[in-house]
């Protein structure tokens, strides 16, 4: 095999995919206190895949996140979120009322689990469908060639 | 008497001149990856002037969505695009220009009617948002307004919000697959 042009970006990604990673998941368990939440936190991650696809090509990208299982996450997660809102009104309470989701009510239990629930849900889809979108584009658009670099 | 002056408005101007001069060379610009670039710089810039304004929720989704993805997605469609196409007519320049300048005279025209930046009694401030303000501390307990507005007083919006982005998604991937299972089947 012949030295990559692109050695450098190489090397910087694979150092930084992890980094992105892991201040995705920053932004969206810090939400309550920071700047952030599921949208940005699922874009981020997303951005990670979209990154790793940009270097190592979008067939690597596809093996680490097989789009089957990108299908099923985005569905997944807006099920979560509404199966949140169906659950508190089986449990008595309005749609996506979270006080009744614990007995807890001095403390505000309920509402931290809903929020965080649905907090998942977000991030879950917006994750998902960011890179299925890059998939389907990916999957239309021939490698970038050397010129347009 | 000492005159306190917000420099930050300063900034502000800035910002707006930076904003225009790069869509300016957007419009301008006749090579596309040079354009697609500039579009992730302008949304990168309006992500800094949010954060002046005090706005950081919506700079921070501004800065990943509009300066990450969408300058992929934009690189993307890029490629498919052609390179070349026909010289568009002048008198089409003219319309397009009479458009921008009525739809710029209105808004100039309804500027008048707006509060002044960071009125404490304009209508985004004085009603149900300071309610916010003073009752999340006793209705959720959690610190960032922001959250608990968004996730627990109008869940139901953000709800919404999570299936506009799932039918994106799911448009996307029945209009143009997402290129995984199909070609497997074929091998």
């Amino acid at each position: 095999m012949t030295m990559s042009p692109h050695v450098i970006l190489r090397v910087v990604s694979k150092v930084l995919i992890p980094f992105i990673v892991v201040f995705g998941f920053y932004v969206h368990f810090h939400g309550e206190y920071s700047p952030g939440g599921g949208f940005q936190a699922g874009v981020i991650l997303a951005s990670a895949v979209i990154l790793y696809a940009l270097i190592f090509g979008v067939d690597a990208a596809r093996r680490a996140v097989p789009p089957a299982v990108v299908r099923v996450g985005f569905a997944l997660g807006a099920m979560l979120y509404a199966g949140v809102g169906f659950a508190t009104l089986l449990l008595g309470g309005d749609f996506l009322d979270y006080d009744v989701l614990h007995p807890d009510l001095s403390h505000h239990t309920g509402q931290h689990m809903g929020i965080i629930l649905i907090e998942i849900g977000v991030l879950v889809t917006v994750t998902c469908v960011m890179i299925a979108i890059f998939y389907a584009f990916a999957g239309r658009t021939p490698e970038i060639s050397e010129e347009d670099w | 008497m000492i005159q306190t002056v917000d420099l930050t408005q300063y900034f502000d101007y800035v910002f707006m001149a930076m904003l225009l001069s790069v869509g300016i060379a957007v419009v301008r610009l006749r090579s596309l990856f040079a354009a697609v670039m500039l579009t992730g710089v302008y949304s990168l810039l309006s992500a800094v002037w949010f954060v002046s304004l005090d706005a950081v929720d919506v700079a921070f989704t501004e800065a990943a969505v509009g300066a990450g993805i969408s300058t992929v997605l934009l690189l993307g469609a890029m490629l498919l695009t052609s390179r070349e196409c026909n010289p568009v007519p002048a008198s089409r320049h003219w319309a397009a220009l009479a458009v921008v300048v009525v739809a710029g005279a209105l808004l100039f025209y309804a500027l008048g009617d707006m509060p002044v930046y960071g009125d404490p009694n304009s209508p985004a401030n004085a009603y149900v948002g300071m309610e916010y303000m003073t009752m999340t501390v006793d209705d959720i307990a959690i610190p960032n307004v922001v959250t608990a507005v968004l996730s627990s007083y109008r869940g139901f919006d953000t709800m919404g919000e999570v299936f506009v982005v799932f039918a994106a998604g799911l448009g996307v991937a029945l209009l143009l697959g997402l290129g995984g299972a199909a070609g497997k089947r074929e091998d």
